[in-house]
């Protein structure tokens, strides 16, 4: 943050991404890099990485050291989780969920991914397309993240080969081909020197495209989010039950999708009751209309027995009311599965007791194989069966995030276990 | 909102401070439907002025579904508390204190010094009135990019019954669905601002027009010149031998413990000025301003480990 044209509150837009890739690939150093070069590292920072590179015998700073983690992690040279860096420009705010790329990887790369814009796949231009940059993709789309950058980094290695750099494109171009991606960039880059990182650099002039920090600057993210489909989860009813405000009835919510305005129908699910929008409110503010993701608190024009874990809807494709569904889930919890076990589903704002009710198969997420399984342990990716205790408002995954994924609570320890999303047939 | 309806009806004017603002409301309404018995910790400090703002967002207009707290060092700025008292009554919201000297009448911290910083031993206090008021979720204001242990840090971050944070076992957070759920004894450390930045903060009390205290604007002061650092003379600060004490100019970044926190030299007589100090400077905000961090490269780490927020 180191220049005075990085103040533009009114006009920075937030974009969150994930990056992805192993130590290898340098993707420490591409994240150090961007920070380094946007100018987002504090003095304090760049002297005690400075230090230790000194330390450790190399000539220049080590970039990658700027996203090191916790003393445990520097001891064992390992990173245990996602950790989360921000760094802005004039046009926006960043925030990169570093995920580590040993043995837990899916855990903690499907984590990371699940509130991202945007995902970065580094492949090494020496290697190639590799079984784990398959893996990175797929699983960036699995999560549904709608934009990948494939970053082609040691440009610098290979001689800043345009060749090389179209071959790698081409091959793997073809594998993501049915990934449903709403877009997809190429970019040649050297991370280490720093060429298409933030600065275009004077090596890779047959690169026509932007580089890296100007891509993720202008990408458009407004329609990631689902505008048709009004969903409004209630999280919270306002009830100040003072004299002046005695039949006040607020409901406070994040509409997860869609845009909604004064005067329109609303319907109530599960219950299915129906009323209109009397006002949309937030703090000392009244609104004419809302949009995903605003907070706001809504009041309508009937008395209706509205609580939290309702969903307000309104017109648009309705969701499915059901106790039963699959999904594709990622479990993230050490201890394996346990149909013995009770566990618990948290679904918008609505908590319920599930059952796993079948396992179709496992993907082996270096082949994409399908395999049948009957236990599902840490990192396994599955097509499973759901069944829950009281109904579910839900939408398929791919068509609504924020009412097509859950989590899944062991009741016993109360840790988080596995990660959901809903998969609707087409009927 | 601070956005206009003009604003409003254009989906593309929803900027960053928008987008962290939503978050942050989202996750306090959490905390209120999910867990029995919250609290809201309220030091005065900037970060939790914002979270106070953020809160009547969330729920006004009733009241607030907790009551705030403060664990009071008793090493606090006088300004400080003032302020916090003054805050809390202007909001008619209920404020709970309990102060370290309390834990230290009753042998719960012994301090080396009677001048000594008290930050590490707040934790002591903390825990002891968590299980005193039996609170499950204590929300703070927090934030990811104060240092590095907090990166890692989840936005509802789960403590034991010792009240210890174990970095290699925490919950998976994914999207926003928040797992809140607590055995007896356990609770939960909720952080809703863990995505903003101290310019984001500056942001957000220049867009609100919040007040704060008043020593986080420019005035004069007397100040010893310390290990780089600028030291506040106060009762607990006095110059040692050899050391001159130097009227100027300054602000303070954070107001934490008066032994160890350090203003900087700052002409910042207002928000607008801040937040081009702040885009400018070069040190991030705990490096410049506690002694306590520096002490050791994973000194927020083990606090943290021992229960510190």
């Amino acid at each position: 943050m180191a220049a005075v044209e990085n103040i533009e509150p009114d006009h920075a837009e937030l974009l969150r991404f994930i990056s992805a890739g192993s130590v290898d690939d340098g993707k420490s150093t591409l994240i150090g890099r961007l920070l380094h070069d946007s100018k987002s590292i504090f003095e304090d920072q760049l002297s005690a990485v400075t230090r230790t590179s000194n330390k450790r015998g190399m000539e220049k700073i080590d970039l990658s050291l700027f996203t090191d983690g916790l003393q445990a992690e520097r001891e064992q040279g390992i990173t245990i989780d996602v950790a989360y860096r921000y760094f802005n420009t004039p046009k926006r705010k960043f925030i990169i969920a570093d995920t580590p790329g040993h043995e837990q990887y899916t855990r903690n790369m499907v984590t990371g991914a699940s509130t991202a814009n945007l995902a970065i796949v580094l492949i090494d231009a020496r290697k190639g397309v590799l079984t784990q940059s398959r893996r990175h993709a797929y699983l960036a789309s699995l999560v549904g993240i709608p934009h990948l950058v494939v970053a082609i980094n040691k440009m610098d290695l290979v001689g800043y080969s345009q060749e090389i750099f179209k071959q790698i494109c081409a091959e793997f171009a073809v594998f993501l081909q049915g990934l449903g991606f709403r877009s997809i960039e190429y970019i040649p880059i050297s991370a280490l020197l720093g060429d298409m990182v933030v600065e275009r650099g004077d090596n890779l002039d047959w690169y026509s495209g932007k580089p890296l920090l100007d891509y993720l600057e202008s990408i458009n993210i407004e329609h990631d989010i689902n505008v048709l489909d009004f969903r409004f989860p209630v999280q919270w009813v306002c009830r100040p039950q003072t004299e002046e405000m005695h039949d006040f009835r607020g409901y406070t919510g994040r509409i997860e999708s869609g845009t909604i305005r004064v005067g329109d129908a609303v319907t109530v699910l599960p219950s299915g009751l129906t009323s209109r929008i009397k006002e949309i409110l937030l703090y000392n503010d009244s609104f004419e209309t809302a949009f995903a993701p605003q907070s706001v608190i809504l009041t309508i024009e009937d008395h209706l027995d509205i609580s939290r874990g309702d969903m307000l809807i309104n017109g648009g494709e309705p969701p499915q009311i059901t106790r039963e569904f699959d999904a594709m889930l990622c479990w993230l919890s050490e201890q394996a599965f346990d149909p013995n076990r009770k566990y618990i589903i948290k679904h918008t704002t609505r908590i319920v007791k599930g059952l796993i009710t079948r396992i179709d198969y496992r993907v082996d997420i270096n082949t994409m194989h399908q395999e049948p399984v009957n236990i599902l342990t840490m990192n396994d990716i599955a097509r499973i069966g759901m069944k829950v205790q009281q109904p579910l408002v839900i939408d398929a995954y791919a068509k609504n995030r924020g009412t097509g994924c859950f989590i899944l609570i062991d009741e016993v320890s109360n840790n988080t276990v596995a990660a959901g999303m809903i998969c609707i047939r087409e009927s | 909102m601070f956005l206009n309806q003009n604003k409003m009806n254009q989906q593309s004017y929803f900027t960053h401070l928008d987008a962290l603002e939503n978050e942050a409301i989202h996750i306090m309404r959490e905390v209120a439907a999910e867990c029995a018995n919250p609290v809201l910790l309220f030091s005065g400090g900037k970060d939790s002025v914002v979270l106070l703002r953020l809160a009547e967002k969330a729920f006004r207009p009733s009241h607030f579904p907790f009551p705030l707290m403060h664990i009071d060092t008793g090493h606090n700025f006088p300004e400080v508390i003032e302020f916090r008292d003054y805050r809390a009554k202007q909001l008619g919201e209920r404020l709970i204190v309990r102060s370290m000297e309390d834990s230290i009448q009753r042998g719960r911290v012994i301090l080396r010094s009677k001048n000594q910083s008290r930050n590490p031993f707040q934790a002591v206090t903390l825990l002891d009135a968590i299980s005193e008021f039996g609170f499950d979720a204590c929300i703070g204001g927090a934030r990811r990019d104060e240092e590095k242990a907090r990166a890692k840090e989840r936005i509802f971050s789960f403590r034991d019954e010792f009240g210890q944070w174990d970095p290699k076992n925490q919950r998976p957070e994914l999207w926003s669905l928040y797992n809140a759920r607590t055995h007896p004894g356990e609770n939960i450390r909720v952080f809703p601002i863990s995505n903003w930045t101290e310019l984001d903060i500056w942001q957000y009390i220049g867009r609100e027009q919040l007040e704060i205290p008043s020593i986080y604007y420019a005035h004069e002061r007397d100040v010893i010149v310390r290990n780089s650092s600028l030291l506040p003379v106060s009762y607990l600060v006095q110059p040692e031998a050899g050391e001159s004490v130097q009227h100027m100019m300054v602000r303070f970044r954070t107001v934490g413990d008066m032994s160890c926190t350090c203003p900087v030299a700052s002409q910042a007589r207002g928000v607008e000025e801040i937040i081009v100090e702040t885009a400018l400077t070069r040190i991030t905000e705990r490096g410049a301003t506690r002694m306590d961090d520096r002490t050791s490269e994973a000194s927020m780490e083990l606090r943290k480990r021992e229960g510190y927020f």
